[in-house]
């Protein structure tokens, strides 16, 4: 069984992310549930999708402190999500900020030493810089691919059948570009 | 063969299997995706009505004419079809006629937490409740065979969790249901008293036969584990969740439930220890339980309120959830409106003019919140209209209020609160905010974008012809991105003793995915009157304002309520 909870912003492709992983469930032949929320959060909301692979799955979502890895897309969202991780789950994320609507208007502040907060909370934190590592591969909506090729390089999942899920997810010219993404953050995590 | 399917999918692929020939529906989070998958199939009609009840008479004519038809819509959509349902009950029907609602409890994206399992009980039509995605594609072939059989509407609830999850699900071949003979028979489709007296009696017996097949039927299942264990009756995601957090238990799962099927539960109350009911929102099951004399305990250890969840099942048994690292308290990050979004001048207008706004459903609801903090009401679909007219003739115009509604919704039910407005003369005044698409929900056509749901050219309903048609003389159309204009727009409608309607035009900004000039910051006094745009593209940098290239769509509001023209587009 694995649980990944993936977060990040409405816009950053939380849901392709989740369908990729969905993909690679079906291609490895095992059962699978995403749960994912449409609507009002998509509109530069916070967005969680949770993805459960294993050989039978009841819920579709995945619950406090039972996340094997946390997808995050910005770093913020991570330390929202970060109490469903379980004992020595891994926390992939992005270290790009995107200021939330209350830290631009300045009713909140967003927080410092993020990256700190969560190396100091579990031990296997890894903060990546995506978004450039997709602008690299072409454009920074491939970040959600990057971070997809970090995972499988980090939880020792099947690189090929899972740049097959890649391909198969995304619109066809676009898949050099994002099987470029995956390439780059499965070398470089 | 296998495939990952989202709910919403399967539910248009176990219709597509079962034959059904006609769908209309009204997009609602967390419904659309049935329609919009449903029209992908060979050989099936598909549209979007102007709303739910109009798209549940449609199924009804649809059925009755003799083929399977299906309407689809959100909860709330189902008060707006309540009246069609209630006599549909009574008719029946010919052909299979199934009603998908979906239910959105913890409010993702809608305005209340209402339970729609009331409205089976209250027109006396049986209802299902699938669990999951493969679940919800059988159980749809076999609400049509209840239809069929009991000659009822049928009821198919789904709630956010179920529509917007993902599972395996088998696909099957289509069965070709071919189309069943109409019969003229005033007695059963013409409801005036002398024949709805008669059918009242057909629907008490049907209730009854509902229920005795509730009790045998293969949908409705015990799954006993050890009788020294607790019992659990649940329906939907909760069972789920409950084969999760309570691995032990004896469960009773619900696939109808309405009728519940009391009888069964009774039995199977007799082989546990205790009776539990672990259901979301109201205490549907478990009122009928009690009612049916069986002991149980429900709400007493459940919130009406949320979901339910895996930690709440165990927190609720005494169990632990483990957990090592703790939630923390971070700055929330609501949705926004989008950078581009045309509707933000229109409510940075509004603010600034100090207006009492009656808002409307959509994205535009968002105008409710900081910085632009413009909206004082939002209620339901079309609310806006009648609200700001029976505010004016509360106060004889001392609240300086107007409307605001998108052009979907107003197509939807705001068209006849405006011409209660024009008849009953309160001079009100209505923004239609026109982005030329239904964009909540994901961007759905509407009668007036010039497509239908298959994305075909379609006739238009001219949103100001129809205004006029109403009766509205003080008619003004005006950019939405041109601030100025929509401002001298709003003194002058507001000034107006008549009704007088606005129709703000700009596609959504997501319509357009055309690379343009980025707006650049040149000279900022850093006076911080565009933050008040809200503006997610904007942020106050240590110099002055800050534009992110990757968002911004070089709209130009920023730069219209610049007081310093230190905002400028990229090339000028």
């Amino acid at each position: 069984m694995m649980n990944v909870l993936i977060a990040g912003v409405g816009g950053q492709g939380t849901l392709l992310a989740s369908r990729v992983l969905g993909k690679y469930a079906m291609l490895a032949g095992k059962d699978c549930k995403l749960s994912e929320i449409h609507g009002m959060s998509q509109r530069g909301g916070s967005v969680v999708t949770h993805v459960r692979i294993g050989d039978k799955i009841y819920s579709p979502v995945i619950w406090e402190g039972s996340a094997d890895v946390i997808l995050a897309f910005e770093a913020l969202e991570a330390v929202r999500v970060k109490h469903y991780l379980k004992k020595d789950g891994i926390l992939l994320t992005n270290d790009e900020k995107i200021l939330p609507m209350p830290c631009i208007t300045g009713a909140a502040k967003y927080p410092d030493g993020l990256k700190e907060k969560l190396t100091g909370e579990s031990a296997n934190v890894h903060f990546i810089p995506a978004q450039k590592w997709a602008m690299e591969a072409g454009s920074a909506k491939a970040t959600n691919i990057v971070i997809l090729g970090a995972l499988c390089k980090l939880c020792g999942l099947d690189r090929t059948v899972m740049a097959e899920a890649v391909a198969a997810c995304v619109p066809e010219k676009f898949q050099a570009l994002n099987l470029k993404a995956f390439e780059l953050g499965f070398e470089r995590v | 063969m296998k495939e990952l399917m989202l709910t919403n999918k399967a539910i248009a692929r176990g219709a597509y299997e079962a034959g059904v020939k006609v769908l209309s529906a009204y997009p609602g989070t967390p419904s659309t995706e049935i329609a919009e998958n449903f029209v992908k199939h060979e050989g099936v009609y598909a549209e979007w009505a102007p709303n739910e009840k109009v798209a549940v008479e449609v199924a009804i004519g649809a059925a009755v004419g003799g083929v399977r038809a299906m309407a689809c819509m959100k909860h709330v959509g189902l008060n707006v079809a309540a009246d069609p349902l209630f006599t549909a009950a009574y008719t029946g029907v010919n052909g299979g006629l199934v009603i998908v609602v979906a239910d959105d409890p913890g409010m993702h994206s809608s305005q209340n937490e209402q339970d729609s399992r009331y409205y089976a009980r209250g027109a006396h039509v049986p209802m299902l409740e699938p669990s999951d995605a493969n679940e919800a594609k059988e159980f749809v072939k076999l609400a049509y065979e209840i239809s069929e059989k009991f000659d009822t509407p049928v009821l198919l609830r789904e709630t956010t969790r179920v529509a917007h999850s993902h599972g395996m699900v088998e696909l099957c071949e289509r069965e070709e249901i071919g189309v069943k003979p109409y019969e003229k028979s005033a007695a059963k489709y013409v409801m005036m008293p002398a024949n709805a007296i008669k059918r009242h009696v057909v629907l008490e017996q049907r209730d009854k036969d509902l229920l005795a097949y509730a009790c045998s039927a293969a949908c409705n299942r015990a799954e006993y584990t050890n009788e020294e264990e607790i019992g659990v009756v649940c329906s939907g995601v909760v069972y789920e969740y409950v084969k999760e957090a309570l691995p032990n238990a004896n469960v009773y799962k619900i696939g109808m439930v309405h009728p519940v099927p009391a009888p069964a539960i009774a039995e199977f109350a007799k082989n546990v220890k205790k009776l539990y009911v672990i259901e979301e929102l109201e205490p549907f099951i478990e009122d009928a339980l009690k009612a049916a004399g069986i002991a149980c305990e429900g709400k007493s250890l459940f919130s009406l309120q949320g979901e339910i969840s895996v930690p709440k099942i165990k927190a609720a048994f005494g169990l632990e959830t483990e957990m090592t690292i703790e939630a923390e308290n971070v700055p929330a990050r609501p949705p926004v409106m989008c950078a581009g979004c045309p509707h933000r001048g229109v409510f940075y207008v509004l603010n600034k003019l100090k207006l009492t706004v009656n808002g409307d459903i959509g994205c535009y609801t968002l105008g409710a919140v900081a910085p632009l903090s413009a909206v004082d009401t939002c209620v339901c679909m079309g609310a806006s209209v009648g609200m700001a007219h029976g505010m004016k003739k509360a106060t004889d115009g001392e609240i300086r209020n107007v409307a605001v509604i998108g052009d979907s919704t107003f197509l939807h039910s705001g068209v006849t609160g405006l011409i209660n407005a024009v008849y009953n003369q309160s001079g009100i005044t209505l923004l239609i905010l026109d982005n030329s698409t239904t964009g909540m929900t994901g961007h759905q056509q509407h009668p007036a974008t010039g497509k239908n749901l298959k994305g075909e050219p379609a006739p238009v309903v001219l949103l100001d012809e129809l205004c006029r048609a109403c009766g509205v003389k003080d008619l003004a159309i005006v950019d939405a991105y041109d601030v100025k204009a929509v401002e001298k727009a709003v003194k002058a409608a507001i000034a107006s003793p008549e009704v007088s309607v606005i129709i703000a035009q700009r596609p959504c900004a997501l319509l357009d995915k055309s690379s343009k000039p980025k707006m650049k910051v040149e000279n900022c006094k850093n006076c911080g009157v565009c933050m008040r745009i809200g503006c997610p593209a904007i942020s106050m940098g240590e110099n002055g304002v800050v534009i992110d290239a990757n968002q911004c769509t070089g709209c130009g509001v920023c730069a219209a309520v610049c007081p310093f023209n230190a905002l400028v587009k990229e090339g000028k």
